[in-house]
């Protein structure tokens, strides 16, 4: 089995996704608030997952830019959910040794009064294992 | 459950003409597959099975009766899946009472349109049964001499 | 002892692949009673079909098994040519080792085995047949329509042509249905109200026709050639033969308040109203939620401005009982309600709009006289964003998971008739895919794009949020320049999925018409008999059986009427013989039988039995209408005795069945 075949299955297994639900309508991408700052786009996430061209969305900085904020897996007509792919490629990263794309004691140094409480349990979960 | 590995179950489905055989058909159009352990019998509606023929086929050392019919309100001719639904709690029950597992029987609502939920059912049915093994209780063995 | 001939189709590949038809005919031709085994590439075809009725003639055989296709597919070609060897029909069984058994198996040996199983148990089964003589029962020479749509009304005006009497019921005060609310028609364009309302008048002036305005059915009995339908006229308070439409109640009514549903809430009509000039028959209703003398008993103005003295505000709901030989669904479609798609802003914004309002929005009798004006300012849009498949191939549990067909077309002619009309709007449509099966459709939508510059764009709308200076702020993303995109529009139109109409999930449990699970009819066979519901003698038209546009509606209702002529001209239906038979020496009059058949077919008789020493009893019996029964079977199970048996499907066969299948 291809590197490529295998990191497909972890990530299927990961997100509990199926990527050939999807049937290229784009409105993930439409309804992403975080689109512009994006190498890649929610869509393309799935579709790259799909031809297996996973390592490049590994590399991609676009991982720490999707917000978590669910929007594009609510909205998907076919029930993909988008960020569930997200979320896995970026698992995939971390879960590696020593990828953490932050650690926790560089956290309270971005605190914000004004962010929510579920920001930062989201943020723990997003950039570390 | 991969327990008995090997045991190929006798399974005797009952389908009313109207929708489940048609959902078996559309099954087999779809090429669904499901294991050929089951033996489709035709009948005209659900509430064409006489009880007996279920205990009958036990006794002739059948592992496992599916009975399908049309869903609740849709049947052919209006009422029938309701008084089978009636006779097979009695049975049941009482197949209970003889102690043969509650599992080997089973009542199921396919209609014309869910070749899909046919196969799954077989699928879910036949793997149930062979979990479960060969029906010693109700067998008749005067049968099996022969 | 019978003797029986065995035959075993190939069916080409499809059987012969994964079943050993050879082995199964061999096997089978030792079973007790097969005097007769044979395989062929096609039994179904005319060499095969000479196969078997040589065989019947050179060996005197008594029953036949098939082991062949599905009986639901060719029972009664094989039972043609038993008939025509001048065997009895129902000596035929058919094991169906194609459907349930070789296209399901892959590995040959556990297939072939199966399929001899499945013969033996078909053999076994002949070996209790007996020869039945089908019944006849008359046909009532008339049709029922359900739903006035053009479905409708195309199917009746068919089946009045060829000389049969026909009723429409169409549950709104007038015949037309959606078509009456259109615009223009892809793609040729022309007025939907000028091809149409010819039609309404023709139903209404041709006296084989009869229409049962503002009408629901309530209740079905009976069977094919002889239903027994009722009726609900549903009270107007308007005495239909006195009203002659002349519309002064519907200027003077002083509840002007209403929501008018005929332009989908648009704009607002009175408390008695006629829902457009053509309407079909051109009578006043009284809308009773909002008429103040029928709620309140204060008014009365109708009444007094009526000259023909037509209003009576003491009409009660009507119940008639009609009996018809055919009965035809044509209960049509609507758009599915956008509740659950918020991020279009569709209850927010009055400027989000479905298409068929948009439709509304554009046509000349409609609540801007034909001007395209925002529902909100009543100012022109320049921006129109068109949104397709909201709620279409929808798996998210939303919306539909099927193409509702027509949208990509009547975007494209709205988009297109926009251009038209008003060069100075801009017109995007976001599709997902542009589908355009269909003559002259894929030229009407390259047409929007290339003649008239509608901006297609590949993607999909993802939020519609309203602005604070009533524009909509659009954001979508365009997948082919992969960027998204923010268009400040004016007006969005949203192409809503339609599913089948409301009334249709009740009226196919009164037919006993099956549904799919997106309560769609299903129709009897999906090739070759798709105007037939399975049911005998309901036959379905229009968009009732799946999403469909006028051009496919009209062909499905003038195939749906000559299915129904060709069983009205019909004098005598054969029946089926499969039906209960008491055995009145068992028979003990109990009544179990009586109770549980749905059809009403057992009555009971007291018989003179001849009993020892010359005397003589009277007992009482159950006594089977042959006619009535539609062998269902509820009564052999319910019978304690054993009196009750089923010809065909016997108790004594099905035992058979179950001991070849458990040996």
């Amino acid at each position: 089995m291809t590197n490529s075949q295998e990191l497909k299955e972890t990530l299927a297994r990961i997100s509990g996704v199926d990527v050939r639900k999807c049937m290229r309508c784009g409105k993930c991408s439409g309804t992403c608030p975080a689109y512009d700052e994006m190498e890649y786009h929610p869509h393309e996430f799935v579709y790259m997952v799909e031809k297996g061209e996973i390592e490049k969305l590994m590399a991609s900085p676009s991982l720490y830019k999707c917000l978590s904020c669910f929007a594009c897996v609510e909205r998907c007509p076919r029930g993909v959910e988008p960020a569930k792919v997200v979320e896995a490629v970026r698992l995939l990263v971390i879960r590696q040794q020593g990828c953490n794309h932050m650690t926790p004691d560089q956290i309270p140094a971005l605190l914000d009064e004004d962010l929510p409480q579920q920001a930062i349990v989201s943020a723990m979960r997003k950039y570390s294992k | 459950m991969q327990v008995n590995e090997g045991f190929k179950p006798t399974i005797v489905a009952f389908c009313c003409n109207w929708c489940s055989y048609a959902g078996a058909d559309l099954a087999g159009t779809n090429r669904l597959q499901y294991p050929a352990d089951v033996k489709i019998i035709r009948v005209p509606c659900s509430c064409r099975v006489n009880p007996l023929f279920i205990l009958r086929a036990f006794q002739r050392g059948a592992d496992g009766v599916i009975l399908c019919g049309c869903h609740p309100g849709d049947c052919h001719y209006t009422t029938g899946n309701y008084y089978a639904r009636r006779r097979m709690t009695l049975l049941f029950s009482m197949l209970d009472y003889l102690g043969i597992e509650r599992e080997r029987t089973r009542v199921e609502w396919v209609s014309a349109a869910e070749g899909v939920k046919f196969a799954a059912t077989m699928n879910d049915f036949v793997s149930t049964v062979t979990a479960l093994g060969e029906n010693k209780r109700l067998e008749d063995l005067r049968c099996k001499a022969n | 002892m019978q003797r029986i001939g065995v035959f075993v189709c190939w069916c080409g590949s499809n059987i012969a692949a994964t079943v050993d038809v050879e082995a199964v005919a061999e096997a089978l031709s030792h079973e007790p009673g097969v005097v007769f085994s044979a395989n062929y590439q096609y039994m179904c075809s005319e060499a095969g079909q000479n196969l078997i009725k040589d065989a019947i003639r050179d060996h005197q055989l008594t029953g036949v098994v098939i082991c062949s296709c599905s009986p639901r597919m060719h029972e009664q070609t094989f039972r043609k040519t038993a008939a025509a060897a001048g065997l009895n029909p129902y000596m035929v069984e058919i094991a169906n080792i194609r459907e349930q058994c070789s296209w399901i198996h892959k590995d040959k040996a556990a297939g072939t085995e199966k399929a001899i199983i499945l013969g033996r148990a078909a053999v076994a089964k002949v070996h209790l047949n007996a020869p039945l003589v089908a019944g006849e029962s008359p046909v009532t020479k008339r049709a029922l329509v359900i739903g006035g749509g053009i479905a409708g009304i195309q199917t009746a005006l068919d089946i009045a042509d060829a000389g049969f009497e026909v009723d429409i019921v169409e549950k709104e005060p007038t015949i037309g249905g959606k078509m009456t609310q259109l615009d223009k028609t892809f793609p040729t364009l022309d007025c939907a109200a000028c091809i149409l309302t010819p039609k309404m008048v023709d139903c209404a002036q041709d006296e084989r026709i009869h229409i049962y305005a503002y009408s629901e059915v309530e209740k079905v009995e009976g069977f094919v050639g002889n239903f027994t339908v009722t009726i609900k006229k549903k009270a107007r308070f308007v005495d239909e033969t006195k009203c002659t439409g002349c519309g002064l109640c519907t200027e003077k009514c002083p509840q002007k308040k209403v929501p008018n549903l005929f332009n989908l809430g648009l704009d607002t009509r009175r408390a008695i109203y006629i829902p457009f000039a053509q309407a079909v028959p051109k009578v006043a209703t009284i809308d009773a939620d909002y008429c103040n003398m029928l709620k309140n008993g204060k008014c009365g103005v109708c009444a007094k401005v009526c000259t023909a003295g037509a209003i009576d505000y003491k009409q009660t709901d009507q119940h008639i009982e009609e009996k018809y030989g055919a009965i035809v669904v044509a209960t049509g479609y609507n758009p599915i309600k956008l509740d659950s798609f918020e991020e279009y802003a569709y209850a927010q914004s009055p400027d989000v709009v479905t298409s068929l309002e948009f439709e509304r929005l554009t046509n000349a009798a409609g609540p801007t006289g034909g001007t395209l004006l925002r529902p909100s300012d009543g100012k022109h849009p320049h921006t129109i964003v068109f949104v397709q498949c909201v709620g279409s191939r929808d798996t998210s549990g939303c919306g539909k998971p099927y193409c509702s067909k027509i949208c990509c077309m009547y975007t494209a002619k709205h988009a297109m008739l926009t251009r038209d009309k008003y060069p100075d709007t801009e017109v995007y449509v976001f599709y997902i895919d542009v589908r355009t099966p269909g003559k002259n459709f894929d030229e009407f939508y390259r047409r929007a794009v290339e003649e008239y510059g509608v901006h297609y764009i590949k993607g999909m709308v993802g939020k519609v949020a309203p602005q604070a200076d009533g524009t909509l702020m659009v954001q979508a993303s365009d997948l082919i320049s992969n960027e998204q995109l923010h268009i400040s529009a004016d007006m969005v139109v949203l192409a809503a999925a339609i599913e089948p109409d409301k009334s249709a999930r009740p009226l196919a449990t009164m037919l006993t018409a099956s549904m799919d699970t997106n309560d769609f009819f299903t129709e009897a066979h999906p090739k070759l008999r798709p105007v037939e519901s399975p049911t005998a003698g309901i036959f379905l038209s229009g968009a009732c059986q799946g999403p469909k546009d006028i051009p496919e509606t009209v062909a499905q209702a003038g195939a749906a009427a000559s299915k129904v002529i060709g069983l009205l001209s019909k004098n005598k239906l054969t029946g089926n013989p499969c039906v209960a038979r008491s055995d009145e020496m068992l028979c003990n009059g109990c009544s179990s039988c009586e109770k549980v058949c749905p059809y009403g077919a057992i009555s009971y008789e007291d018989k003179e039995f001849r009993m020892p020493n010359r005397t003589v009893a009277i007992r009482r019996v159950a006594k089977v209408n042959p006619a009535v029964c539609q062998g269902c079977g509820a009564c052999t199970v319910a019978c304690p005795s054993g009196a009750m048996d089923l010809l065909g499907f016997s108790n004594r066969q099905i035992m058979a069945e179950v001991d070849a299948i458990c040996k």
